[in-house]
């Protein structure tokens, strides 16, 4: 599985009411709220084993499915 | 220095015929002194706490700032011989001592604000004006710097305009550096249209502050100050009014702060977004004090509960209590640091304490009642419904006049004592066979009231799809004028000022 | 849209809003034509159509009440005026004189010295009451510093609707009715009553902390007076036989020194009873405070050669001054018999 279907997984157990992958201003348009950004750093943290910081809570990095995933992959690379 | 004395507006005045009657280049320098003289004439010892706030933000930032670009060049010059894990080590090193350096100026800046806001005997006349806004300014800025969200500004000047920008200083907004430097540091050409608009602005905020705000809070000193007289049926008028009042008083005053930022072309970030319209507790705090409520969360929520231990302890508890829990007592956990010290950023005393632990409370609960609320939409009234959603709004004012009895008393206790007293409803006939006049507002004074608050809503309905000034500037040019007109001259007449009026402070001054 | 246009429309609108505040302000200050009436006192000088008076009396209600100019004219043809308001301090007495000035001169001035018992003015509605009615001139705009209390401000005199922008509430007829038109109320500056209440038992002063006279009232009692003899005019100091508020014997000793070290004329009422014949059970209508009409007429009596020897004259032989008194004098008599 790659790392946007387990993202994808993760997002729909979380706000089943949501379509993710079409949704592009997630936090912009406040489908996502703090207590859900929280929940997601959690979760992505332990299912991709990356250390999110403070430093990367910008609603930039959260807006989309796509955008997690860039994120996602640039700290694994790391 | 009050918004609404002779004193601010003459101020006002003179700084915006300097402003724009010099040449662009020197604006700054106006406003810097501008920003100068309004500080001193609130008492000079005040530029002392300033100063240090701003010396000790900039010089952590701009460190920082050096340091980073320092171990950018370093990793790029030594690429090749690098390894991998050397690297890492070497960031890991710097980033330490970035962490001291931010960690001290926020140590500083935190113990300074402690310093003034706890009750004590050095400081017991010095609360520098604005000193709660100003801070969490600067050290959202200082975080921003240090996660490298923000470029640290190079010229001091520069920064200690930012922090000392005096319509923000009398109470708030918090505004963001990346939010307010743009406009802040441009040059102005004199624009008409800025100028109508901020005047409007500013003429709205004086019509909340004056004739509404003004006007009750003499009722609410009266009722708050003498629980002997004044209890039962009396509490819950307090309430009311009280709700009314902060939000004219509040909401007006920023209305003035950005109305006058706009006038010196300067955009400043809302405050508030109608909140009495909301439908939760938790939506309010999306709409009410909006760049308090996000500052607490961007630099106290998101990093306390992202931090390693919260994370480490999150996985801790899926592992032994299930993935529910494991889930949610992170979030619970930091939730729980942030309406504490929110509670104890208003005030120190126990009643706001309190006030920020019941939020939490509230909150916590609905957020658990969420399934059941979901359930219950399904099965028997949709959320969307009309008649659901004007409940849940009337139930969200109710819940506020609530809420916000906090602010009357000086204690938890007699907060809870005063709501003992409401639900016995002892005094209602009192208060209602002519209690209700001997408050200090007279029929005339209620009248005022009411009428005043239903131009807000009716303001708060218009405004909704767009700004009620952009709607008026599309109508003939005599309606324009009349409106304007009108809304000066019923400020002018109406308004709770002069001698007969205490000139209350705004209740926001003194967090 | 173009610069001019909106320059125009910018103007217009100011004009119009100009006009509707003026408007305004008309309608929502005070009028003082009915109830409270002290407070139309002072502008009332400024309609008089011969202002040269010989005599010109200030202090507060002390000489408004007591001496009245229609029966000095009667008696000696002295053409006399009273420049006093309710509770006037004596930094405005001062102003108000400095004011008088602009117009004319006066052989007499008569100072009653009661307000040198305060340093500082007590309370802005009495400060309205003499300030309001003065014509702008440096000597208000002085008298406006000297006496404004905590919380007033400049701007409020001059644009008086921010004082009064709350009278919204307790307007009348007559606010409307006298917009723009005012009546009398005084007898060149005499406020008549004709009533009696007879004084009772006044009771001794409370011994006071300190009874000396504050830096600030002697400093305007020294302007008072140099102002008299730059302009040489004779300055009389009077004590109105008010049995209140009380006047300590260590009051009067320091006003005597005062009188003796500059060699002024001093004449304390109180002492004088036998003199002027003021019977304290007619003379008053308010339990002694205030004189009434009938106590009026004694003190003016009494008065009338002292201001003569001091430089007045008697001008009946005017012709012109005497029409006018004889146009005062109809209405003064009429006032005086429908009210007794």
């Amino acid at each position: 599985m790659n790392v946007k279907e387990e993202l994808l997984e993760i997002l729909e157990e979380l706000h089943p009411d949501i379509d993710f992958a079409e949704e592009e201003q997630l936090i912009d348009d406040k489908l996502l709220d703090s207590f859900d950004v929280v929940t997601l750093v959690t979760e992505i943290g332990s299912a991709f084993d990356v250390e999110l910081t403070a430093a990367d809570m910008v609603p930039e990095n959260f807006n989309s499915v796509d955008a997690m995933v860039a994120m996602i992959e640039r700290m694994m690379e790391d | 220095m009050l918004f609404t004395s002779y004193a601010f507006i003459g101020f006002v005045l003179v700084l915006l015929v300097l402003y724009y009657a010099v040449p662009r280049r020197f604006q700054k320098l106006i406003l810097f002194v501008g920003n100068v003289c309004f500080y001193v004439m609130s008492g000079w010892t005040n530029l002392i706490f300033m100063g240090i706030t701003i010396l000790s933000t900039y010089g952590a930032a701009r460190w920082i700032g050096n340091n980073i670009d320092a171990q950018k060049a370093y990793v790029k010059a030594h690429k090749e011989e690098l390894s991998r894990e050397e690297k890492k080590a070497y960031k890991a090193k710097e980033k330490k001592k970035r962490k001291l350096i931010a960690a001290l100026a926020v140590i500083l800046n935190v113990a300074l604000l402690a310093l003034v806001k706890f009750p004590n005997r050095i400081f017991l006349f010095l609360m520098p004006m604005g000193i709660s806004f100003y801070t969490l300014m600067s050290l959202g800025y200082l975080l921003d710097v240090y996660w490298e969200k923000q470029k640290p500004e190079k010229s001091l000047f520069r920064f200690a305009l930012f922090v000392s920008f005096f319509p923000q200083l009398v109470q708030g907004p918090i505004s963001r550096f990346k939010d307010l430097s743009e406009s802040l540091y441009a040059e102005h050409a004199l624009d008409w249209k800025n100028i109508y608009y901020g005047f409007v602005r500013v003429l709205w905020g004086f019509f909340k502050k004056l004739v509404i705000a003004d006007r009750l809070s003499v009722v609410i000193a009266t009722i708050s100050g003498d629980f002997d007289t004044y209890n039962g049926a009396y509490i819950f008028l307090e309430m009311f009014l009280y709700t009314i009042q902060l939000y004219a008083d509040f909401s007006g005053g920023i209305d003035i702060t950005i109305g006058v930022a706009q006038m010196l072309g300067v955009e400043m970030a809302e405050n508030f977004i109608r909140p009495y319209f909301s439908k939760s507790l938790k939506e309010y705090w999306r709409r009410w004090h909006i760049t308090m409520s996000t500052w607490f969360r961007d630099y106290l929520f998101y990093p306390i509960s992202i931090t390693k231990t919260m994370q480490n302890f999150s996985k801790f508890l899926r592992a032994h209590f299930g993935d529910y829990i494991g889930k949610r007592l992170p979030v619970y956990v930091a939730s729980f640091i942030v309406w504490f010290v929110t509670g104890i950023w208003h005030g120190t005393t126990s009643n706001f304490i309190v006030w920020g632990l019941v939020n939490y409370v509230i909150l916590m609960i609905s957020e658990e009642l969420e399934p059941a609320y979901a359930a219950f939409h399904e099965k028997c009234i949709p959320a969307e419904a009309k008649g659901w959603r004007v409940f849940m709004v009337l139930r969200t004012f109710t819940m506020l006049c609530f809420l916000k009895l906090f602010d009357c008393y000086q204690s938890a206790g007699e907060v809870f004592r005063a709501y003992g007293s409401a639900f016995t409803f002892a005094k209602l006939d009192e208060l209602v066979h002519g209690g209700w006049l001997q408050l200090g507002m007279s029929l005339a004074d209620y009248v005022v009231v009411a009428i005043g608050s239903v131009v807000i809503l009716t303001v708060s309905l218009i405004q909704r799809p767009e700004s009620v000034r952009d709607q008026l500037s599309r109508k003939p040019f005599a309606l324009q004028a009349g409106v304007v007109m009108a809304l000066f001259l019923v400020t002018l007449i109406f308004g709770a000022y002069g001698m007969g009026y205490d000139a209350s402070q705004f209740i926001y001054n003194r967090f | 849209m173009k610069k001019s246009v909106i320059l125009r429309r910018v103007v217009a609108v100011g004009l119009l809003l100009i006009f509707i505040l003026y408007m305004l302000q008309r309608l929502l200050v005070p009028k003082y034509i009915t109830g409270i009436v002290e407070g139309a006192f002072v502008a009332e000088y400024y309609r008089e159509p011969d202002k040269n008076f010989d005599v010109i009396f200030v202090g507060d209600c002390e000489v408004y009440e007591n001496f009245s100019p229609a029966e000095l004219w009667k008696e000696y043809g002295i053409h006399s005026y009273i420049r006093g308001s309710a509770q006037q301090y004596i930094w405005q007495s001062y102003y108000l004189l400095e004011d008088t000035l602009r117009f004319h001169k006066p052989e007499v001035v008569v100072f009653n010295i009661q307000s040198l018992q305060y340093d500082e003015s007590q309370s802005e509605a009495y400060n309205r009451m003499t300030l309001e009615g003065m014509q702008w001139s440096p000597a208000k705009v002085g008298s406006i510093r000297a006496s404004m209390t905590e919380g007033e401000h400049f701007l409020d005199y001059v644009f008086p609707i921010l004082r009064y922008h709350d009278r919204w509430k307790e307007l009348t007829a007559d606010d409307v009715k006298y917009m723009f038109k005012t009546e009398p109320v005084t007898y060149n500056g005499y406020y008549m009553r004709t009533d009696v209440l007879a004084a009772g038992d006044i009771p001794e002063g409370r011994p006071l902390e300190n009874y000396d006279f504050g830096d600030k009232a002697w400093e305007y009692m020294d302007k008072i007076r140099a102002l008299c003899e730059e302009n040489d005019i004779q300055l009389v100091m009077v004590k109105a036989p008010s049995l209140y508020p009380y006047w300590y014997p260590e009051y009067e000793e320091q006003v005597e020194a005062y009188a003796a070290k500059y060699d002024l004329p001093y004449y304390n009422f109180l002492e004088l009873q036998e003199e002027t014949g003021v019977d304290y059970s007619t003379d008053t209508y308010d339990g002694g405070l205030h004189m009434n009409l009938s106590g009026a007429k004694k003190l003016s009596h009494y008065i009338g050669p002292i201001l003569l020897e001091n430089g007045a004259a008697d001008r009946r032989d005017d012709a012109a001054l005497s029409r006018i008194w004889d146009e005062k004098l109809v209405r003064y008599e009429e006032a005086a018999s429908k009210k007794e």
